[in-house]
């Protein structure tokens, strides 16, 4: 246990990787089963889950208790920033993939249908549609309305998380608190918003390509700002203990990092999903 | 170095763990390392069967063994373990082992995600195998999984798509340690145009798995929402497309053959200038064109569709892009060729595999060419020409470099030499029983038998029998390489520090085998 920072922090031996396995195996078997009624499926899922929050309460705990013991050294640090900024790139090219699935429905397949005329003669293509064989029209959610609420929310959430930043880097220690206490509370409401909207709607998940590409890219949207905002939960209880300094406090970067990337999406998504 | 090693004793308070713990609870780059090539091995054996019994069906026209679905069964899962469980996971091997010792780190930059990213793997694998004994039997509609046909499957499929939701966490985790370790942890004086080659194609192939991997995510979660959620992504009734499923997977595709192909151009680069001892030629060129391949991986991967109803100037533009990749692979081709003119040469088993898939991936790359031209490609879709094709690349491409790897290595793993007779009778053999499989093949799909049929027409069945004889041979060639690695890990004559005359990096400054710890504190390079 030495505190010999010039060189590199090397972990001791750990159980965590093989708790991750299991885990997952799990979560991933537990699932399966379900979604082919398979009984033994959710209680398997769900103990996949509570060996997942296990796992995330040990691993980042051990990670938080080795960089309060100072045994990060500026390389170290320099690892963390890589590693989270390639993880949050990772996350951007999943989303790519949902909008790319939307690009290519809106701008040629169901044009392709509609032209085809095999099919479905009277089908005409426009945006948004359930598709030829829907029964009804599809209600669509105006942009300028609630969304347009939520894209203020989380520009606003992404404004005091950047206010807490600079009183981290000053040493006001209210202002951090104050600041993320907003974030979180802004990140709720986002959250409450949106399940109200999805209580709403008129349309579903099984509503044609557009309830598909709908769900699937803000319903994923949805998950990651729940995960930030846990993140920023976490963030603040480690403030409250009197983790980080002005000088040394990656932890907070790294979850203030993956906010705005939330908030980004969110742009996109206002933009091509509910505006465009 | 003495002073290193009693620094060491001092700094771990813990001891080695020892038996099953020492390997479950690794963060020892060179044990994970380990870990992923015996699981790569084990893989390639369980793979390797199910092709021994494709080509047993295929040995004579009719149906003899199997049944249409099982036989199904046999060429999808064939097709992923291959790709999943044992290429993608040896060349992380000669990652995990390699890259530190290469650059002078003390380990890879997050040494327990590392462990994580080894031990993912084996849940993924037994979904992968299980599935074969779930109602309905394994996935059956191609590694590619197009729907409307995996929207139908069985258990089998959501398992498959699990499996390679887990993969694909574990590859993403594995490249953002590599990328970090390989950007943050160089040795002071290795600047990046001094680092060597295999260092530079994994860090431009953990660049494409970061971008890839996660848009295959996404196309096998759209499929199990169609599956069970009700949604129409895939279904024209709801407009969606088949088709959609095609270019979200093959936007993955694409790269994910070059992800398995760049490491075996670093492994390549590394072992012919050490056995022409001679710098490897144009060092430059080499990473730029590795880099533009990359680039160009994103935007070709439509030539998988080419009969899929697309406009004729989709077709034309992935044509010239996909010709326009075969410029970067032959500046590499030429600068290989390029080392060995008049390099003082020795033809050690490594050489041999070296040179044997310079030549071989070549062909192959010229039957990808082929394949690339769009009129050509509307007769040849499908057929035994496209196996054929990538045979020659993944097998004699990325397989045979991995062996190759594998006995250039043997002696730095082991502190052992391999039995160079055994390893040459290894490589006739293969190299022979793999051109005798597969280079009728090209006839055969010329000739228009389809891919992934279990019986066929009367005129396909002399290529077929001698493809099958070529097959069983290579198979049990690969027992042979078994008993040399297991042999030379017993035991052999002691290696030196440099193994290699002709060999040169920092891996070789260190012992044979290379201890548990090295390069506790970083070497200064010139």
């Amino acid at each position: 246990m030495s505190q010999n920072t010039k060189n590199y922090y090397l972990p001791e031996p750990s159980f965590w990787p093989l708790i991750s396995s299991i885990t997952l195996f799990l979560m991933a078997g537990g699932f399966t089963m379900m979604i082919n009624k398979i009984a033994m499926g959710k209680p398997i899922m769900i103990a996949g889950f509570i060996s997942f929050a296990y796992l995330l309460y040990g691993w980042f705990g051990e990670v938080i208790g080795e960089s309060v013991n100072k045994l990060y050294n500026k390389q170290v640090d320099m690892s963390f920033r890589w590693g989270m900024g390639w993880f949050i790139f990772s996350e951007v090219m999943f989303f790519f993939g949902f909008f790319g699935a939307l690009f290519y429905a809106r701008n040629i397949s169901i044009e392709w249908i509609a032209d085809a005329k095999l099919l479905w003669p009277d089908y005409v293509a426009t945006w948004p549609t359930a598709g030829p064989a829907a029964k009804e029209a599809l209600e669509v959610i105006p942009a300028w309305g609630l969304p347009a609420i939520n894209t203020l929310i989380l520009l606003l959430s992404g404004g005091t998380l950047t206010w807490a930043h600079w009183g981290m880097m000053k040493n006001n220690r209210k202002q951090i608190i104050i600041g993320l206490l907003m974030t979180i509370a802004l990140g709720v409401l986002f959250l409450f918003l949106q399940a109200h909207e999805y209580a709403e709607a008129a349309f579903t998940i099984k509503s044609g390509i557009y309830g598909a590409t709908f769900y699937m890219l803000t319903g994923f949207h949805g998950l990651h700002v729940t995960m930030g905002t846990l993140m920023l939960v976490i963030i603040l209880l480690r403030i409250l203990k009197g983790h980080f300094d002005s000088h040394d406090h990656f932890g907070f970067e790294a979850v203030a990092w993956y906010w705005h990337f939330v908030d980004v999406v969110w742009l996109f998504l206002f933009i091509f999903v509910y505006w465009l | 170095m003495s002073t290193t090693t009693a620094a060491h004793h001092d700094d771990h308070a813990h001891g080695h763990p020892t038996g099953l713990m020492r390997w479950v609870k690794s963060t020892n780059h060179k044990d994970i390392g380990t870990m992923y090539l015996w699981f790569s091995f084990t893989m390639f054996m369980f793979a390797g069967a199910l092709a021994m019994g494709i080509r047993a069906e295929l040995f004579q026209p009719g149906l003899q063994f199997v049944q249409p679905e099982v036989f199904n069964q046999l060429t999808t899962l064939h097709g992923l373990i291959m790709i999943f469980g044992a290429i993608m996971p040896a060349f992380v091997g000669f990652a995990n082992w390699q890259i530190p010792l290469m650059i002078g780190a003390p380990d890879m930059a997050f040494p327990r995600l590392n462990n994580q990213s080894f031990w993912l793997l084996i849940p993924a694998a037994i979904l992968l195998v299980a599935s074969f004994f779930v109602p309905g039997g394994a996935a059956a509609g191609g590694w590619t999984m197009y729907p409307p046909l995996s929207v139908q499957g069985g258990m089998s499929v959501d398992m498959t798509i699990f499996a390679i939701h887990i993969l694909g966490i574990s590859s993403i985790v594995g490249s953002i340690n590599i990328i970090t370790t390989i950007l943050n942890m160089r040795a002071p004086g290795m600047t990046l145009m001094k680092m060597p080659m295999f260092v530079w194609t994994w860090l431009i192939t953990a660049y494409l798995l970061i971008a890839a991997m996660p848009v295959l995510a996404g196309a096998v979660t759209m499929l199990i929402t169609d599956r069970h959620f009700g949604t129409h992504f895939f279904n024209a009734a709801g407009g969606g497309d088949p088709v959609l499923f095609q270019h979200v997977f093959w936007f993955f595709g694409h790269p994910e053959v070059y992800i398995m192909i760049l490491p075996a151009f670093g492994i390549l680069s590394t072992i012919i200038p050490t056995f022409a001892r001679k710098p490897l030629f144009g060092y430059a060129s080499m990473v730029y064109a590795t880099a533009a391949i990359a680039v160009l991986s994103f935007v070709v991967w439509a030539h998988h569709m080419f009969t899929t109803g697309m406009p004729v100037a989709g077709q034309l533009f992935f044509m010239y892009s996909t010709m326009l990749i075969s410029v970067p692979t032959g500046v590499k081709v030429f600068n290989w060729l390029a080392t060995m003119w008049r390099g003082s040469m020795t033809f050690e088993t490594p050489m041999l595999f070296s040179i044997a898939v310079v030549f071989l991936f070549t062909i192959g790359g010229f039957s990808g060419l082929v394949c690339a031209i769009l009129p050509v490609d509307i007769q040849l879709q499908d057929t035994y020409y496209v196996v054929a094709h990538f045979h020659y690349v993944l097998f004699s491409g990325a397989a045979m470099s991995i062996m190759g790897g594998v006995y250039y290595w043997l002696p730095k793993w082991t502190g052992h030499m391999y039995d160079e007779t055994l390893g040459k009778w290894h490589f006739w053999t293969t190299t022979i029983a793999f051109n005798v499989t597969f280079f009728p093949m090209h006839f055969t799909g010329l000739a228009g038998m389809p891919r992934r049929i279990p019986d066929y027409s009367q005129q396909f069945a002399e290529f077929n029998m001698i493809s099958s004889l070529g097959a069983f041979a290579l198979g049990i060639s690969q027992l042979l390489f078994l008993y040399v690695v297991i042999k030379c890990i017993k035991g052999g004559k002691k290696a030196t520090n440099q193994v290699w005359e002709g060999a040169h990096g920092l891996e070789w400054t260190v012992a044979s085998p290379a201890p548990f710890h090295t390069f506790e504190t970083p070497p200064q390079v010139k």
